[in-house]
């Protein structure tokens, strides 16, 4: 064997029939032309944002919408306070938790090499779940009923900050590990344990509350983009839009942990600390948008598979950009489906999106054999 | 004359048990490599081969002692200096996702693109160059998934000499491979070394590939009862002519032979037989009978010896063999080696 250095190129013959055999096995979809599809996943996402806001229960002309988000129409209308105070934030918390929710899972897959990991992998969702669990089940009981009105109309505040606290208890506890061990399954072991030890918690809370207690802690189960007021969306917008960016530049470091931990330390990452970075950013999007909104399910799941289909790439400089976008159109989607336009209807979140979504992402998967590629089982 | 590629002094490489006994270690390693040399490391299986090769790489601190690159410490350096220094190929079994072939090769290039990880020109010329080098250009638009394990190993190979360093350090890089493609990548990996002046070193079991390919070999000999083991650095023939690696490899059932510098395994030989025949037929015969433990011998013995030892002929007959058995008084013919095999196993002629 001859060892050719920097000079020559292959046999051409042997080479256009291996090129032709991978273009036809691969698929055109974006794989030549990547900035198109963010293009067209951009314009997607923009096209949905509009609808989003045009569309629900109290029928506005498209043309007052319009008006009304560039600051033309008098904004004491009743149309105009629909559009401002109630859609618009819904539109945007929708954009941003999506796209929040399919980065942090991204991350976590990527992190953990493992397909079905997701942005609550870790445990975030069970630690606001125990938070909103103990604040509307168990003192709730003692605090009486004026406590839960707080929550009625429109004071998310209280759930939010619950939600958020049983997040970062959840969080510091997976910080304290991820230091200690040596590999990072242990992590998703112990996420995992912890998710039964809360539902152990929760059904023992629920086992001695009240019907209503018990009503609204599910109610916050099943996830909704409407309890973030324009007065909350100070809070949550900063906090996701610059842990979206920041995310977007680990993508040098992800790519680098594709290949295993070892061979990212070989590389010159600082696994550790990087692991660590990783987490903490995935607990801000996971735990603001599960504090806010719900545990919402499935799309931080499925969106990146979704993308590594459509781009056939494990590249993260495409892969985080594109996930975003997506996140961001699969939430705003579901948002629309589930107020069910045209009627006074509104369908639990998490229901569209898992009904909604999953047969599409099966659908993909199975169609290009995406996993087994990504995940090589 | 510049500092040597890598210097170990004193060290010791293993892990500390939490209990007394539990520990294990490599211990009092003083050696070196010399740019541009392909070093095999070998010894038994558990005898630390794998935990040296992983000390060196900085995935486990050593125990004592100094790990030195060019003279400077592995402590001094920082991990990004380190990671342009060393490079690995692990023997973990990679799931490259979409990865294609270069794509997995220009990871290679993290400790010198920019925060971004966007690729220059000089970037992607390097990349070219280590596709080349072990012969891979073709694999370049191949999804890693679908390369077959030697393909795999090449591109592996290429990604560690797109970081462009010093040293490659190679855990078991033929494991997965038929015998052929171990001598490929064994001889890529030498040509490398003195082509480029990048010292290779390795850990294997190919005890006879590494004696041909090495500049130098490092045998670790265990110490079963203290659970530490030492090492002996030298060149194969030097190693060979002290008996080192007869002590060391030599177990029941294995022996080495110093002369053809090749390990003999199977049955020991029990008892003696006279073998008449050149050649082809002779050659399998001997390997038949080692096989079932008869000794094949050339000469007639002394008389009284040739009466008690059975003969077996070889012929060439009509564009075939003809083997003949002559014991006791009897012979009998056979057409093939496992018949001849079949009647001395039979007649109870090993015992």
């Amino acid at each position: 064997m001859i060892i050719r250095f920097p000079s020559g190129r292959p046999e051409a013959p042997g080479d256009t029939t291996v090129e032709a055999a991978i273009s036809e096995r691969r698929g055109p979809m974006f794989q030549n032309h990547p900035v198109w599809g963010l293009i067209g996943l951009a314009v997607c996402l923009a096209l949905l944002f509009l609808a989003d806001i045009y569309l629900g229960s109290v029928r506005i002309g498209f043309g007052k919408v319009l008006e009304t988000l560039l600051g033309r129409a008098p904004s004491d209308s009743i149309a105009a306070k629909i559009v401002l105070l109630f859609r618009l934030p819904k539109a945007l918390t929708a954009l941003l938790s999506g796209a929040a929710l399919a980065v942090a899972g991204l991350q976590m897959q990527t992190i953990f090499r493992n397909p079905l990991a997701g942005p609550f992998v870790l445990g975030i969702n069970s630690g606001a779940s125990l938070g909103v669990a103990v604040i509307v089940l168990a003192l709730g009981a003692s605090t009486g009923a004026a406590f839960l009105e707080s929550f009625g109309v429109g004071g998310q505040i209280g759930l939010a900050l619950a939600a958020a606290l049983g997040a970062a208890a959840v969080l510091l506890l997976v910080l304290s590990f991820s230091t200690r061990v040596r590999g990072v399954m242990t992590l998703l072991v112990l996420g995992l344990l912890f998710g039964y030890a809360v539902s152990a918690v929760v059904s023992i809370l629920i086992q001695w509350s009240s019907a209503d207690r018990i009503q609204a802690y599910v109610a916050w189960t099943f996830g909704s983009f409407g309890g973030v007021t324009l007065h909350q969306l100070p809070v949550f917008a900063p906090v996701l839009g610059v842990a979206i960016g920041a995310s977007q530049l680990a993508a040098k470091q992800l790519d680098a942990l594709l290949l295993g931990e070892q061979y990212a330390v070989s590389m010159g990452v600082r696994v550790r600390r990087v692991r660590v970075l990783i987490i903490l950013l995935t607990a801000l999007l996971a735990g603001t948008v599960t504090a806010f909104c719900g545990p919402i399910a499935f799309i931080g799941v499925a969106v990146p598979h979704l993308m590594r289909s459509l781009f056939s790439s494990s590249s993260h400089r495409l892969l985080l950009p594109s996930a975003a976008l997506m996140g961001s159109i699969a939430a705003l989607a579901s948002d629309i489906i589930s107020h069910v336009p045209g009627t006074d209807l509104i369908l639990p979140l998490n229901a569209v999106t898992a009904l909604i979504g999953a047969p599409v992402v099966i659908w993909v998967i199975l169609g290009r054999n995406n996993l087994r590629e990504t995940f090589g089982s | 004359m510049s500092a040597p590629t890598l210097t170990l002094s004193s060290l010791a490489a293993g892990y500390r048990g939490r209990d007394a006994g539990t520990e294990f270690v490599v211990g009092n390693i003083d050696a070196r490599i010399e740019p541009g040399r392909l070093v095999c490391i070998l010894g038994p299986n558990g005898s630390g081969k794998s935990t040296l090769l992983r000390t060196i790489a900085g995935f486990q601190a050593p125990l004592a002692g100094e790990i030195l690159f060019e003279g400077r410490s592995i402590r001094e350096l920082t991990v990004n200096e380190r990671a342009r220094f060393v490079s690995v190929v692990l023997t973990d079994r990679i799931d490259a996702g979409m990865l294609d072939g270069r794509e997995l090769v220009s990871l290679g290039r993290y400790p010198y693109t920019s925060w971004m990880g966007g690729l220059s020109a000089e970037d992607l010329r390097v990349v070219d160059w280590a596709l080349e080098a072990v012969g891979a250009l073709e694999l370049a638009s191949r999804p890693v998934i679908s390369l077959s394990d030697g393909e795999r190993q090449k591109i592996m190979i290429a990604r560690a000499l797109a970081q462009q360093p010093r040293l490659v350090l190679l855990d078991e890089p033929t494991a997965f491979l038929d015998l052929p493609r171990k001598v490929e990548v064994m001889t890529l990996l030498g040509r490398l070394a003195r082509e480029t002046g990048c010292s290779v070193l390795l850990t294997t079991h190919e005890l006879e590939i590494a004696q041909s390919l090495a500049d130098r070999l490092w045998l670790i000999r265990p110490e079963v009862a203290s659970r530490r083991s030492s090492l002996l650095a030298g060149s194969p023939e030097d190693l060979v002519l002290s008996g080192d690696f007869e002590r060391i490899f030599s177990t029941a059932g294995v022996q080495f032979d110093r002369e053809l510098g090749r390990f003999f395994f199977g049955r020991r030989p029990q008892r003696k037989v006279i073998l008449r025949g050149s050649g082809l037929p002779r050659r399998w015969t001997e390997h038949a009978l080692g096989r079932i433990g008869l000794q094949s011998m050339e000469r007639d013995e002394p008389e009284r010896a040739r009466k008690e030892t059975p003969v077996i002929t070889v012929q060439n007959v009509q564009g075939g063999y003809l083997w003949t058995l002559t014991d006791a008084g009897t012979t009998q013919g056979f057409n093939s080696i496992s018949d001849l095999i079949a009647a001395l196993d039979d007649g109870g002629k090993l015992e």
